[in-house]
């Protein structure tokens, strides 16, 4: 498993700098073009705190998401139909298991990388109310983790790319927009709030929220790591499946 | 200006009829997946147009426009989504697919050997690009003129000034591609774009941005392209939208006129 | 009048020249070929004929026409199958053909009919629904001669037509070429094997480093480089060298190769015979008749394909 995560650790070493882009600078543009220009027109704040420091821990949460899908997406699949580098890990004495742990490991310190670079200017930017939003962290690993591993499911199932696009304009995007980023999943029809809650960014959104702000969460904290960790749990099953499908013959 | 450079660019007997068979050739290929995919990429701004205009909305309340009419921020999000995602179809059309096309699956190669020229591919696949990317637009101002964020009237001309939006970024999106060198390169249209769709006064008035930004900022394609359809939309149009519509018309102009030249190079080697 | 007029004509890239100053005239009817190893120009040539890369010197006309300001009407005319495939793989065997035909501005009926008829032709009739990605190389291959075929072209050029493809789907694209010739269409194909320059072409020029070095029909080249028949011997030896000289007044002329030794001999048996007198016993022994091989080995010192 720890060959496996070395290779993508020396290929990463070649192409971080394309990632600091799309993982770090996009978000911050997002932060200060929209976290500071609409703040300045949300004159009453949001719950009792400026709009920006309001908005700053879902934008972590969901720069968190958006890393975790990229990464699970046309690499996983490009693994299988491109370049095929997972058949020739499986042809090397890995187990299946390994070749899927060693890329979501990956992943998720990847997640956690572009994570910490956006925490740290948060600070910078004085949106930060307490030293609990170092929770923000492991909170944006595990929400990494819960979409990577269905991601990776999906993504070793198709093996036509436009899926792909299917499933950011169908999951991806809405789940940014609705997920309480952006305004309160309160202010949502009773409907779609239901939605809100059923995914999983809202629940990364809420923890990292109570995090930085060091307020107590909307729900329980255990209920949403328990959320969480099932989609983890689900996903990965899930994957696991697809992998073997696909790599033993 | 179009009418200058067009002809000298395409002035050969049937350029339009062949133009019209590369739109066949990808006719040809929509199959279900493809569906699903244009589909969704209609729903894409309606979403924003509900999370922002409506979510964050709530919370901005309304807004006060320079002319000191106040509209509710719906009404004023609404047609910088519709020119935003003008830009992002016809970028996607003409960076990404049209590249994977060239360099990747060789298709045009294909191509040249029939009577078909380069340009000619150029301007088929625009063509294309816009007939999706006016389906889009169209279906948004209907539900723009459902929400009552504007009447149907102003829509139809918002409609035609979104189609010249597509067909300005169209032409500056091939130009790009003929640049580009791998896929790494698409990362930063993308994140212009991205950064674009951010501060072109999308979300806020340009006038509460520092006066530096925004003059680097009303300088920006997609600034006209917002300043253009809102000011339809809105029903505050007036000369200025003039300067728009000839920054929009000069920025087409330039991009074909490059992606033609270029295209002949990088083809026919 | 003649189809394809060249004089001169050469093509740089960048730093090198790929085509340095050849002299080609292809007549109607007729099979011609070029026959090089890879590198030697014929791809560039190729390029420069189908009116999709500007000659840098020379004259070039086809059809009497010039390929830089007539390229689209040149190119209503010609039928091109490309060294690499690049059929469109979104889209069904039929519906490349029929799609293709549209470039022309065939007629949708007529598309269609023409479609069918070339798919029996090529005999791929059965897999006319199927999408282009799981066929075989040789049906690909056989697909992308079919499309060449769309417009009745009065030329066909084929670029390395079989070309990686193994030997049973080698014939059949041979066989559908020889039958297209018998029709009448004319033909120029580049090629680095040399039974495919004997099977198919009825002239053709031997192309080495941007330059035709000869030019013939395959039997008037062997006769006119070659001697009638070849003996190959093998030595079980790390090198041939050694042997060569024992080898000295057998033939016309002695080849040494990396893995055998080629004697250039009237009659092989004879050769064979004072061969095993010498008292020299090779592993391996072949008697066979001069190829085209022969005379790209005589006329370059090099092995066609290596």
């Amino acid at each position: 498993m720890f060959y496996v995560l070395e290779y993508y650790l020396i290929n990463y070493r070649r192409v971080w700098r394309g990632s600091v882009l799309s993982s770090f600078i996009l978000p911050l543009l997002t932060m200060l073009g929209f976290g500071v220009g609409v703040g300045a027109y949300v004159t009453g704040g949001v719950e009792g705190v400026p709009y920006l420091d309001w908005m700053v821990p879902g934008l972590i949460a969901s720069t968190a998401l958006q890393v975790a899908v990229g990464e699970s997406t046309w690499p996983v699949m490009g693994a299988f139909s491109w370049d095929r580098l997972y058949f020739a890990q499986a042809a090397a004495p890995l187990r299946i298991t390994d070749i899927l742990d060693g890329h979501l490991i990956f992943v998720v310190l990847r997640t956690l990388l572009s994570s910490a670079a956006f925490l740290a200017i948060a600070a910078a930017f004085g949106t930060l109310h307490s030293w609990w939003a170092l929770l923000t962290l492991p909170i944006a690993a595990l929400v990494g983790l819960a979409v990577a591993t269905p991601t990776f499911a999906y993504s070793a199932t198709i093996t036509v790319d436009s899926y792909l696009s299917i499933l950011y304009r169908f999951g991806v995007i809405p789940m940014s927009l609705f997920s309480g980023v952006f305004f309160p999943v309160e202010s949502l029809p009773l409907v779609f709030k239901w939605v809100a809650y059923a995914f999983p960014l809202w629940h990364a959104v809420d923890l990292s929220r109570a995090a930085t702000l060091g307020i107590a969460p909307a729900w329980s904290t255990a209920g949403h790591l328990l959320y969480l960790a099932l989609w983890v749990a689900a996903g990965w099953l899930l994957a696991l499946r697809q992998f073997r499908r696909r790599l033993v013959l | 200006m179009v009418t200058l450079v067009l002809p000298r660019l395409i002035s050969y007997e049937g350029a339009a009829r062949r133009s019209g068979y590369v739109v066949e050739r990808n006719a040809a290929t929509l199959s279900r997946s493809y569906w699903l995919v244009m589909i969704s990429g209609f729903l894409e701004p309606v979403l924003y147009l509900f999370s922002i205009g409506l979510g964050v909305g709530s919370l901005v309340g309304d807004l006060t426009l320079p002319d000191g009419r106040v509209i509710e921020y719906a009404a004023f999000v609404a047609p910088a989504m519709l020119a935003s995602s003008s830009m992002t179809g016809a970028l996607s059309e003409t960076t990404f697919n049209f590249f994977g096309k060239m360099k990747f699956r060789k298709l045009y190669d294909g191509m040249l050997a029939t009577p078909v020229r380069p340009i000619e591919i150029a301007l088929g696949e625009l063509a294309w690009a816009m007939a999706r990317g006016n389906i889009y637009a169209a279906a948004f101002l209907v539900i723009m003129v459902a929400m009552d964020l504007t009447t149907p009237a102003r829509a139809v001309l918002a409609f035609f000034a979104a189609i010249l939006v597509g067909f300005a970024f169209g032409g500056l999106g091939m130009a790009l591609s003929t640049y580009m060198k791998s896929w790494q390169d698409f990362d930063i249209v993308v994140s212009v774009q991205f950064t674009l769709f951010l501060f072109s006064g999308t979300f806020v008035p340009a006038t509460s941005y520092p006066a530096a930004l925004r003059w680097l900022v009303e300088a920006t394609p997609l600034y006209r392209a917002v300043d253009l359809i809102r000011a339809l939309t809105t029903g505050s149009a007036g000369w200025f939208q003039l300067l728009d519509i000839a920054y929009l018309l000069a920025a087409l102009a330039l991009g074909l006129t490059i992606a033609g030249r270029r295209m002949g190079k990088l083809l026919l080697k | 009048m003649t189809l394809i007029h060249a004089r001169g004509l050469v093509k740089r890239f960048e730093g090198f020249t790929a085509v340095d100053g050849i002299d080609v005239d292809v007549q109607p009817g007729e099979a011609f070929g070029f026959l090089g190893p890879n590198g030697a120009g014929k791809s560039s040539t190729m390029r420069m004929i189908g009116c999709v890369s500007p000659p840098t010197g020379g004259e070039l006309r086809i059809l009497g026409m010039d390929p830089v300001r007539e390229g689209p009407k040149i190119r209503a005319r010609l039928g091109v199958c490309p060294q690499l495939d690049n059929l469109d793989l979104e889209l069904t065997v039929r519906e490349n053909l029929t799609t293709y035909a549209r470039f022309f501005g065939i007629p949708r009926k007529v598309a269609r009919a023409r479609a069918d008829e070339l798919l029996d032709f090529v005999q791929l009739t059965e897999r006319a629904d199927s999408k282009v990605e799981p066929l075989s190389g040789g049906m690909k291959r056989r697909l992308t001669i079919a499309r060449a075929l769309v417009n009745e072209p009065e030329i066909v050029l084929l670029d390395e037509p079989t070309t990686g493809l193994d030997p049973q789907a080698r014939h059949l694209v041979w066989e559908r070429l020889f039958r297209l010739k018998q029709q009448g269409v004319t033909l120029v194909l580049t090629t680095h094997y040399m039974d495919e320059a004997e099977q198919l072409c009825d002239r053709l020029v031997v192309m080495d480093a941007g330059k035709i070095v000869a030019e013939g029909s395959p039997r008037a080249l062997i006769d006119r480089y070659s001697t009638r028949e070849v003996v190959e011997l093998r030595f079980a030896a790390e090198s041939q060298e050694p042997f060569a000289s024992k080898l000295d007044g057998i033939g016309e002329r002695v080849e040494v190769l990396p893995d055998r030794i080629l004697l250039y001999v009237e009659h092989g048996d004879e050769a064979v015979a004072e061969v095993q007198g010498r008292a020299l016993s090779p592993a391996g022994v072949l008697v066979r008749r001069s190829s085209l091989e022969d005379v790209f080995l005589t006329l370059t010192g090099r092995t066609l394909v290596d």
